[in-house]
């Protein structure tokens, strides 16, 4: 990671310092303050909340052909939410000016955030965990006739994959938090981003095209969805917008992640806190 | 011990802290006194290890911060109150510095006992006073019982009852053996505070001595005369190469000021030769408030009027203003 050397100390100290220290740390921050409750509980409800509504009207022929992808059209709101919740748990300390404070409490920064972004991160994955099975679960209720059954490769993709898109999701939240570091802007990005941004791509002739498969949400969603039954709603997306495969995609999607925290990590450990 | 060698920070252009090297002592209050934006919170950030040095180090014992273990148990700091998250409490806020220097989560009720915080300890932080809140981050430093210890401005709008109990708090963790540093643009509150004195001004140092000696250096004698014959006394003292000035005193009328180490005798003396009638001559010891103005008279950043009466931050009586000059002697 291009941090290594802004961390040198950190590596050197973090035998006696230990990995579960910041944890523990981050864990207190989060859960004593009200906002991270609220938004893991309406990002939760949202998915299964917005799955109700889509099972809980349909007529009998619709029914019928209600998919475990029919289940799942709120997760993306509740991605949003995440982040939210993510890029403000670092945004917040800058504004109240208790980064300065965690900085002096952990000097090596890096091991400090990486502490955050862990927690954050598989708070994320449990809410989406939560999420998408706590919507599927409505949906056997609400839609019985369908055929709702876990029984493909894609179906478990779809469902214990949102675990892990809502981790990266909230590594990229962390660490776009961490290079704003202020509330608004960070979060304007984190929602215009991946709804507005990379759906714009499609207009831009030529290229536009290639840039909107090659974008990194659009490969977080590309590995969610691929091979999944759309059901009344029609197709899921053929081939064309997939620019690879569905793992690959999460492995390009990590990339991002991990590459937007390295160059966080090693800007608030150059610059002045 | 702090130790800062050639310590140096450039923002652009900008020179906040300028090639400054000094030392603070364990087992007294070294006060760190400067007008407004001298430098003192920068220099205070970068012996933290939060801002980089453009050059120059600042060491603790010998280390520098970022390389400190667990810092918390050597170094405690109190830079701004208002660092701490609005809605968590003062015994959250604790409890994390605490896990992120493992240290036991006694020491947490410890500290709150020590700055009386306890009974208040599960309330939000964002709804203390401002001296509660002083509170919390002393307790905050305190929390790793460590060996040097910096506040920033500690007193800055607090109540008198607040001021005292900060100052005798100080003078105890001296006691204590510990190596305490205070920042100050006040310089009346570090003359009753502190034991040596680091003085800066636009980020040089200007002076590290006691606060005694400080003083000493500094602050000349002043006579304050009042004759009706103010011209004539004035060019006869001129003729002594004696540096006078003339000032409106209120409901006095004008009063002749006559600097340098002299006796109200010489000017008696030199009054009655010439036949010049006084109704006043007095000696006025310089206050360190005077001394203050003039070892960092040339280095105050803004020379408007309002701003140097915030550096003093008292209220200078209209008989010793001094102007904001630099003096040769010094």
């Amino acid at each position: 990671m291009s941090a290594s050397t802004a961390t040198a100390p950190a590596a050197r100290n973090s035998s006696s310092y230990g990995g579960l220290a910041v944890i523990n740390v981050e864990r207190i921050k989060l859960f004593t303050t009200r906002s991270p409750w609220w938004c893991m509980v309406v990002a939760a409800v949202l998915t299964i909340g917005l799955s109700a509504l889509a099972t809980g009207f349909l007529n009998s022929e619709e029914e019928k052909q209600a998919t475990i992808f029919i289940t799942q059209g709120g997760a993306q709101f509740s991605q949003m939410v995440m982040m939210v919740m993510a890029a403000l748990a670092v945004t917040t300390e800058y504004r109240f000016g208790t980064i300065r404070t965690s900085f002096q409490a952990v000097p090596q920064r890096a091991q400090m955030l990486l502490g955050k972004t862990v927690v954050v991160g598989l708070l994320a994955a449990l809410v989406g965990l939560i999420a998408a099975f706590g919507a599927w679960f409505i949906g056997t209720l609400f839609a019985g006739s369908a055929d709702l059954a876990i029984d493909t490769e894609a179906e478990w993709r779809l469902l214990a994959g949102r675990a892990i898109i809502f981790f990266l999701s909230a590594v990229i939240a962390v660490a776009v938090g961490i290079l704003i570091r202020q509330s608004a802007g960070a979060i304007a990005i984190l929602i215009l981003w991946p709804l507005l941004v990379e759906n714009l791509f499609n207009l831009i002739p030529k290229v536009g095209d290639d840039m909107a498969r090659w974008s990194p949400f659009q490969n977080g969603g590309s590995f969610l969805n691929q091979g999944n039954d759309g059901g009344f709603a029609g197709p899921v997306g053929d081939a064309s917008n997939y620019a690879m495969g569905p793992w690959w995609a999460l492995l390009y999607f990590a990339a991002w992640a991990a590459g937007l925290m390295a160059i966080a990590l090693f800007s608030a450990s150059k610059r002045d806190a | 011990m702090i130790e800062a060698h050639g310590l140096t920070k450039r923002y652009g252009a900008t020179v906040a802290v300028d090639n400054l090297s000094f030392e603070v002592k364990p087992g007294k209050v070294t006060g760190f006194l400067g007008p407004n934006g001298a430098g003192k919170s920068t220099t205070m950030r970068m012996i933290l290890g939060l801002d980089t040095p453009t050059a120059g180090s600042v060491t603790i014992d010998g280390t520098r911060y970022r390389d400190l273990h667990r810092p918390l148990t050597k170094v405690g700091a109190l830079l701004d109150a208002k660092w701490v998250h609005p809605n968590r409490s003062a015994r959250a806020h604790l409890a994390w510095m605490a896990a992120s220097n493992k240290l036991p989560k006694s020491s947490v009720d410890r500290v709150l006992e020590i700055v009386g915080l306890t009974e208040v300890a599960g309330k939000r932080a964002g709804t203390y006073s401002l001296g509660m809140s002083q509170r919390l981050g002393i307790a905050g430093a305190l929390l790793g019982d460590p060996e040097v210890l910096l506040f920033d401005e500690p007193v800055n709008g607090l109540d008198p009852e607040g001021i005292v109990w900060i100052r005798t708090f100080m003078h105890r963790l001296a006691a204590e053996g510990r190596t305490v540093l205070v920042s100050s643009h006040l310089l009346s509150e570090m003359a009753l505070t502190a034991e040596d004195l680091v003085v800066i001004g636009r980020g040089r140092l200007i002076s590290q001595s006691t606060t005694q000696e400080f003083v000493d250096r500094a602050s000349g004698t002043t006579v304050k005369v009042r004759t009706p014959q103010l011209d004539q006394l004035a060019s006869v003292l001129h003729q002594q190469q004696l540096v006078t000035r003339i000032e409106d005193a209120e409901g006095e009328g004008k009063v002749l000021f006559v600097e340098g180490d002299l006796t109200t005798d010489q000017i008696g003396e030199a009054a009655a030769a010439h036949g010049i009638v006084l109704h006043e001559l007095t000696m006025q010891r310089g206050s360190l408030e005077q001394a203050f103005m003039q070892m960092t008279g040339d280095s105050v950043q803004y020379h408007a009027h309002d701003e140097i009466a915030a550096v003093t931050h008292l209220d200078v009586p209209s008989n010793t203003e001094v102007a904001a000059g630099p003096k040769e002697d010094n």
